[in-house]
């Protein structure tokens, strides 16, 4: 039977992409998640693995680029201004169709910001990380058990779909521990007969690139690559309901907000308020027609999240004008509290 | 008929973009020919960098891997920490590997990384149309420094294989000039050094080779090769800076 242990969020998802098949971790230091490469610097060399702390961010997600194009599982982790400097390679991976897992845990900002828990990056992760016409798949986990299991479905997903995934947590989930059953390794990874691992003299030469200098060749190239965006939206996209079937009052939340917000749900229920939660797990695709069925019985939805206002805009195209959309959010590393989320929506429902 | 001579495997039979005079033609020669004598045409893993020599990845017939602006050293890196039986190679330019790749190239020397760089210098940036490049000479008038390069306002040139051969993992490192016959046939010796010296895992090999750039020094093919051998090694005396043959 798998064994339960108990496990700190960042340990989690390097364990679980070593479980994966991960065998190339490229990193450098920044807070709050320079464990996971703590954790790869000491289990990759056991597991036969590429451990490499990198000069910068930018060499490290090329690392990753490289040793992707070679037909290895590799991956980069980072926090939002790591980010941000890795965003260009993340277009060329995107260019290039290499399968490579990125994981954000998101810390506030702009600028060098803060490095307590934030979700200030979500307009970065699924709108526009860099330049081009491309998305990432984003996975927004909310517990250690999902930190670990969305790191073998990112790897199985930038596999299948030949796209670079990012795992989108925050400085909260790295940190905090839980009890997690560890997935089982994976035996066999898939041939990647397109990867540069030299010719041998058996085919033709295999070339990476995302250079193209006749326009209708690109387009023709992006518009092949939109339609495995469409098989990914109608394929891929997750999310959790949690007491929204008679939900008067519907919360939308993602990551460790989504965990306030459950508790901020039978809080209301408690009091008497039909109070539920509709959780994006997959943040690109978003789950817009869920959320819109879910949101047609309420009376209204409460966005929250840790930032200004980003997921929000997609709450409100979900919803698309049929009820409306109320925001709270914290930011700048603040957490908010059941309590402020229980104050907002009786607020909102004395119409003040 | 009898055959004298033929083609190297190692160049695919695509035209190249390359200018009228311009040295990439005969540096690509030397690297694919260099990869035939010694058997690794289907070893090698090149990388391709941003600048005039993108399209090597349409040229050079083997695996090839095109990355981002400076960034070839990193990418090489990847793939040779994956694939260490596999020779790889970055082949850039100035403006790549000794400005926006600084970096990139100074590390994968530091960490003695197993891989070999070709390293174009020809004092300019050419794909973009003749600005300054780190290396350009004082006083080279280039299109963003009309009045001539002035190290008061716009700096030194950057002397690439002086600075690498301190570290202690560059295994090798030589410059070289595509000016001449002769030179030419020094350059192919270095570039075969330099990948037997990764095949036997001594560290990071760079090989730098003087080049010219007729269309944007605004000169003939002729006068551009003797502009190399007047004003370029004077600034960067051409040789072997380190030669380090220590297994790892």
């Amino acid at each position: 039977m798998a064994r339960k242990v108990l496990a700190k969020g960042n340990e989690a998802l390097a364990e679980a992409a070593i479980a994966a098949g991960c065998r190339g971790f490229f990193g450098y230091p920044i807070t709050p998640q320079t464990d996971v490469a703590a954790y790869m610097a000491r289990r990759m060399p056991q597991v036969g693995g590429v451990y490499v702390q990198a000069e910068s961010e930018i060499a490290a997600v090329n690392m990753v680029m490289g040793a992707a194009a070679a037909g290895a599982r590799a991956l980069t982790s980072s926090s939002s201004p790591g980010i941000s400097l890795k965003s260009e390679t993340i277009s060329y991976l995107a260019g290039c169709d290499l399968p490579a897992v990125i994981i954000n845990m998101q810390r506030a900002g702009p600028g060098l910001g803060g490095i307590q828990p934030s979700q200030a990056d979500y307009f970065q992760a699924t709108k526009g990380l860099a330049h081009g016409d491309f998305h990432l798949i984003v996975l927004a986990p909310y517990s250690v058990q999902e930190m670990a299991d969305f790191m073998v479905l990112a790897f199985d997903l930038a596999d299948r779909y030949r796209t670079p995934v990012m795992l989108l947590g925050d400085g909260m989930l790295g940190q905090m521990m839980e009890p997690v059953v560890f997935p089982e390794p994976v035996k066999t990874l898939p041939e990647k007969s397109w990867a540069v691992t030299g010719t041998k003299g058996k085919r033709p030469p295999n070339i990476i690139n995302s250079l193209y200098i006749q326009p209708d060749e690109l387009e023709t190239l992006v518009l092949e690559r939109y339609k495995r965006y469409e098989a990914i939206q109608r394929e891929e996209t997750r999310f959790e309901t949690f007491f929204a079937d008679d939900a008067e009052v519907l919360l939308t939340a993602y990551g460790s907000t989504a965990r306030i917000a459950k508790s901020a749900v039978l809080a209301l229920r408690e009091k008497g308020v039909k109070a539920g939660l509709f959780r994006p797990v997959t943040l690109w695709p978003f789950p817009q027609e869920a959320l819109r069925q879910a949101a047609a019985a309420a009376e209204y939805v409460l966005c929250v999240e840790m930032s200004m206002g980003q997921m929000v805009e997609d709450v409100r195209l979900a919803v698309n004008g049929a009820k409306p959309v109320h925001f709270y959010g914290r930011t700048g590393g603040v957490v908010p509290s059941p309590a402020e989320i229980i104050e907002q929506v009786t607020r909102i429902r004395e119409g003040s | 008929m009898a055959v004298v001579f033929t083609k190297t495997q190692g160049l695919t039979d695509a035209q190249t973009h390359y200018c009228p005079g311009c040295t990439h033609g005969i540096a690509h020669r030397i690297v694919a020919e260099a990869l035939e004598e010694l058997g690794l045409v289907g070893s090698a893993v090149g990388i391709a960098p941003v600048g005039c020599s993108v399209f090597a990845y349409q040229y050079f017939n083997c695996d090839m891997l095109q990355a981002p602006h400076g960034r070839a050293p990193a990418v090489a890196t990847g793939v040779k920490r994956v694939r260490p039986e596999n020779l790889v190679f970055t082949y850039q330019g100035d403006g790549d590997l000794a400005a926006i790749g600084t970096a990139e190239t100074v590390h994968a020397a530091a960490r003695g990384e197993n891989i070999t760089v070709i390293f174009i210098n020809n004092a300019i940036y050419g794909m973009t149309g003749g600005q300054m490049a780190p290396t350009s000479l004082p006083g080279q008038v280039t299109q963003t420094t009309p009045n001539g390069r002035d190290p008061r306002i716009a700096g030194f040139p950057v002397r690439i294989c002086e600075m690498l051969s301190t570290l202690p993992g560059t295994a090798y490192a030589e410059r070289v000039s595509l000016d001449c016959v002769k030179n030419v046939r020094k350059a192919k010796q270095a570039v075969l050094k330099a990948f037997t010296y990764q095949m036997q895992g001594y560290g990071f090999t760079i090989v730098e080779m003087l080049s010219a750039c007729p269309t944007n020094w605004g000169l003939a093919p002729t006068e551009a090769l003797a502009w190399v051998r007047d004003n370029m090694i004077p600034y960067y005396p051409l040789g072997v800076f380190c030669d380090r043959r220590v297994e790892r």
